[in-house]
């Protein structure tokens, strides 16, 4: 028995709130944020997934309850095995999961990640700042109901503010988004372009 | 009849040891002879920026071999890649700190215009925020084309009213 398999056994036995996930390659498991902390030191001590591959979010929907999730993936260097852990948080307004950066240092950086662009709050995490976006960005980009164009805003500094007079704007789309088609063979076709050349900034897109 | 000046050297019998010229042609010679670039060296441009500098392309043919990290040493900024927001501001520091005269480069389609990045977090044109001279296009451009640009932002300076802005600053 694999041994991914193994310790997914034995989290389901000690932890019951701990339940398989549909997965379509890893074994996969939910895991209640109350138990997140506990299921992944001991995954790390007892079960040898010693390496933290990746942290991300999830944002299902606006209208989705629960909103978001933070799915971690586990490596064990030993058994070359993976295992995905995907924590649903309680809180659709203000979602928060404990940090695993006491666990794995290498958590830091994903968790800031998933903080700057989801608005993801980690409990415990040592600095917890943006660090794509600038200090003082007003929104989350990666939440559904932000527009890939982006929300007029201003630039984080106040000098070039007043030297420049000109702020962070909604880009001009154009007709966009922009598609390439796949595996086309004359290149001329398969050109990105967008959907819907039909409107662009200055003629507004039909029926809105 | 007068007949145009055609002979081009020096002639020292007729001249002795005094030249004449106009102070704009002098000024703007020795200004467009040796532009030193400051390299905004952003995204992918960057690659082919170095590649200008380079044995083959070699930039020091058009007096802009000397890559200045110093803003306060260079005359040309030249913006090669993507600029987010995030950068945007210290990319406009960087150009206040470059010392006048100072022009401006967007080289390729992001520098230019925010090229394929119609997105929340990239800069739709360098010239939001700094006033450009010359834009090249392409993505990236090759060397050639940022040579071309670099042959007409010469141009452009050895068409400007040095002597006067001077006198008047």
């Amino acid at each position: 028995m694999p041994a991914a398999l193994d310790a997914i056994a034995a989290l389901k036995g000690k932890w019951p709130g701990v339940k398989d996930r549909a997965s379509l390659d890893h074994p996969a498991l939910d895991v209640p944020p109350a138990d997140l902390l506990a299921v992944l030191s001991s995954l790390k001590a007892d079960h040898g997934f010693d390496m933290l591959t990746d942290v991300s979010g999830v944002d299902w929907s606006v209208a989705a309850s629960p909103r978001f999730t933070v799915v971690y993936h586990l490596f064990s260097t030993a058994s070359h095995d993976y295992v995905r852990l995907a924590a649903d948080c309680a809180d659709d307004a203000a979602p928060e999961v404990p940090s695993a950066s006491s666990l794995w240092p290498g958590a830091d950086w994903h968790e800031r990640e998933a903080f700057d662009m989801f608005g993801i709050r980690f409990a415990g995490h040592p600095d917890l700042r943006r660090i794509l976006m600038w200090d003082g960005y007003p929104y989350f980009p990666l939440r559904k109901d932000f527009p890939l164009a982006g929300i007029e805003t201003e630039l984080p500094d106040a000098e070039v503010r007043a030297e420049t007079k000109t702020g962070a704007i909604a880009a001009p789309m154009m007709g966009g988004p922009f598609v390439a088609s796949p595996g086309e063979i004359n290149l001329t076709d398969a050109e990105p372009r967008a959907k819907d050349e039909s409107w662009t900034e200055r003629r507004p897109k039909p029926g809105t | 009849m007068v007949s145009a000046n055609s002979e081009l050297t020096y002639n020292s019998k007729i001249e002795g040891e005094v030249i004449v010229s106009r102070a704009d042609a002098v000024i703007n010679w020795i200004r467009s002879s040796s532009m030193w670039p400051m390299p905004m060296g952003l995204a992918c441009c960057a690659i082919e920026l170095m590649a200008t500098a380079a044995s083959r392309f070699d930039i020091a043919r058009f007096g802009a071999e000397v890559m200045r990290f110093s803003p306060k040493q260079s005359d040309v900024m030249i913006v090669a890649g993507t600029v987010t927001y995030k950068m945007a501001s210290p990319l406009r520091r960087i150009y206040d700190q470059m010392s006048e005269p100072k022009w401006v480069i967007a080289m390729g389609a992001c520098a230019s215009t925010g090229g394929m990045y119609r997105s929340y977090a990239v800069l739709q044109g360098v010239d939001r925020i700094v006033p450009v001279d010359v834009y090249v296009s392409g993505c990236p451009p090759r060397p050639e084309a940022l040579l071309d640009a670099l042959i007409k932002l010469q141009g452009k300076v050895k068409r400007e009213p040095s002597a006067s802005k001077l006198l008047s600053a």
